[in-house]
């Protein structure tokens, strides 16, 4: 059984839907982690839940992204440790410099609550490595700030360097401006690390890991998070994880 | 002990969509004031300081700025210090 750690912040509110998905869901080990803890010793993967960390105070992530336990997170991460941060969760990150860019006000300015279909771009990362490029995943959003920004120098490195892993899409899997729902530029719903261990995505896979929330796509994130952990890298990087951990 | 009061500026750059301020340049001109060209929202912020005579008041408070008052990837800043008489 693998260990999940899910962080909780003042104000994070789908974090108790995130232990739901993956311990009554999946069946594995997970335990909340309050905002003050510097040790993430001994979990597998971590994911930073959505909300309104801080009330969303001064930019939305940036009071939560100087928290203790952000160091913790960002030591997991550069050690190969999975991190997942949905919602909330990814604006942390990116104020955090963990991912680049920024989320902005959606361009509509209004808070966008439906179920949008998403592309996964590549499969080659711990959160979609059960997929294939190109399948589209029905996930809902829930947020006000999901306008993912770059400067030009920083798409032009999204693009090369394939960092984009969800698009918002049509159900046909077109990236069009009608399924764009925040006025993300170029459509990116999730975007990853150079190391690809570190994903930030605006839809909540947590609201749709069973049929009776109306869906299961968000599990198929999950369970390709689960099959990498069992991959010959996922374990040599948990070992190297768990090693350092030792020595530290 | 001098004080300091110092005024941050924080402004969205000008290549980011700003749509609450393009939102008020419509209800502005629906209010009938067309000569407005443009509209952009941003944020003020007040420090006071207590600060020895060490003079690097500016200094301190970039940084501040550039830490967490602002996100150099969507916004600008500007600072503004006035030392006040006790």
């Amino acid at each position: 059984m693998y260990r999940f750690a899910v962080i909780v912040f003042p104000g994070s509110n789908c974090d108790h839907d995130c232990y739901h998905a993956v311990k009554h869901v999946l069946g594995e080990g997970c335990e909340f982690v309050w905002h003050e803890e510097e040790d993430l010793s001994g979990f597998d993967a971590v994911i930073v839940p959505g909300g309104f960390s801080y009330g969303d105070y001064l930019r939305t992530g940036a009071i939560a992204s100087l928290s203790p336990v952000m160091k913790a997170v960002s030591d997991f991460a550069s050690k190969g440790g999975p991190v997942i941060g949905i919602c909330n969760g990814f604006q942390i990150l990116v104020e955090a410099g963990l991912l680049p860019g920024a989320l902005i006000r959606n361009s509509s300015l209004r808070f966008v609550c439906k179920w949008v279909d998403i592309r996964v771009e590549r499969n080659d990362t711990p959160f979609t490595c059960n997929l294939e490029a190109g399948d589209v995943l029905r996930i809902p959003v829930a947020h006000g700030e999901g306008n993912y920004f770059t400067t030009e120098a920083g798409l032009k490195e999204l693009k090369d360097e394939s960092r984009v892993v969800f698009r918002y899409v049509t159900p046909g899997g077109e990236a069009t401006d009608e399924a764009n729902p925040n006025g993300s530029l170029d459509n990116r719903a999730g975007i990853c690390n150079e190391g690809g261990n570190i994903l930030g995505l605006m839809p909540h896979p947590e609201r749709c890991a069973e049929e009776i929330l109306g869906g299961e796509d968000g599990r198929l994130i999950f369970e390709s998070l689960l099959s990498w952990l069992g991959s010959r890298q996922g374990r040599r990087e948990r070992a190297e994880i768990h090693a350092m951990k030792a020595d530290a | 002990m001098k004080e300091y009061r110092v005024k941050v500026e924080v402004k969205l750059k000008p290549v980011v969509l700003d749509p609450q301020g393009k939102s008020v340049l419509s209800a502005l001109r629906n209010l009938g004031f067309g000569e407005v060209e443009d509209a952009r929202i941003g944020k003020l912020i007040e420090l006071t300081i207590k600060d020895g005579d060490s003079g690097n008041v500016e200094e301190r408070v970039t940084e501040m700025c550039r830490k967490l008052l602002s996100n150099p990837v969507i916004e600008n800043f500007d600072v503004k210090v006035e030392e006040k008489n006790v």
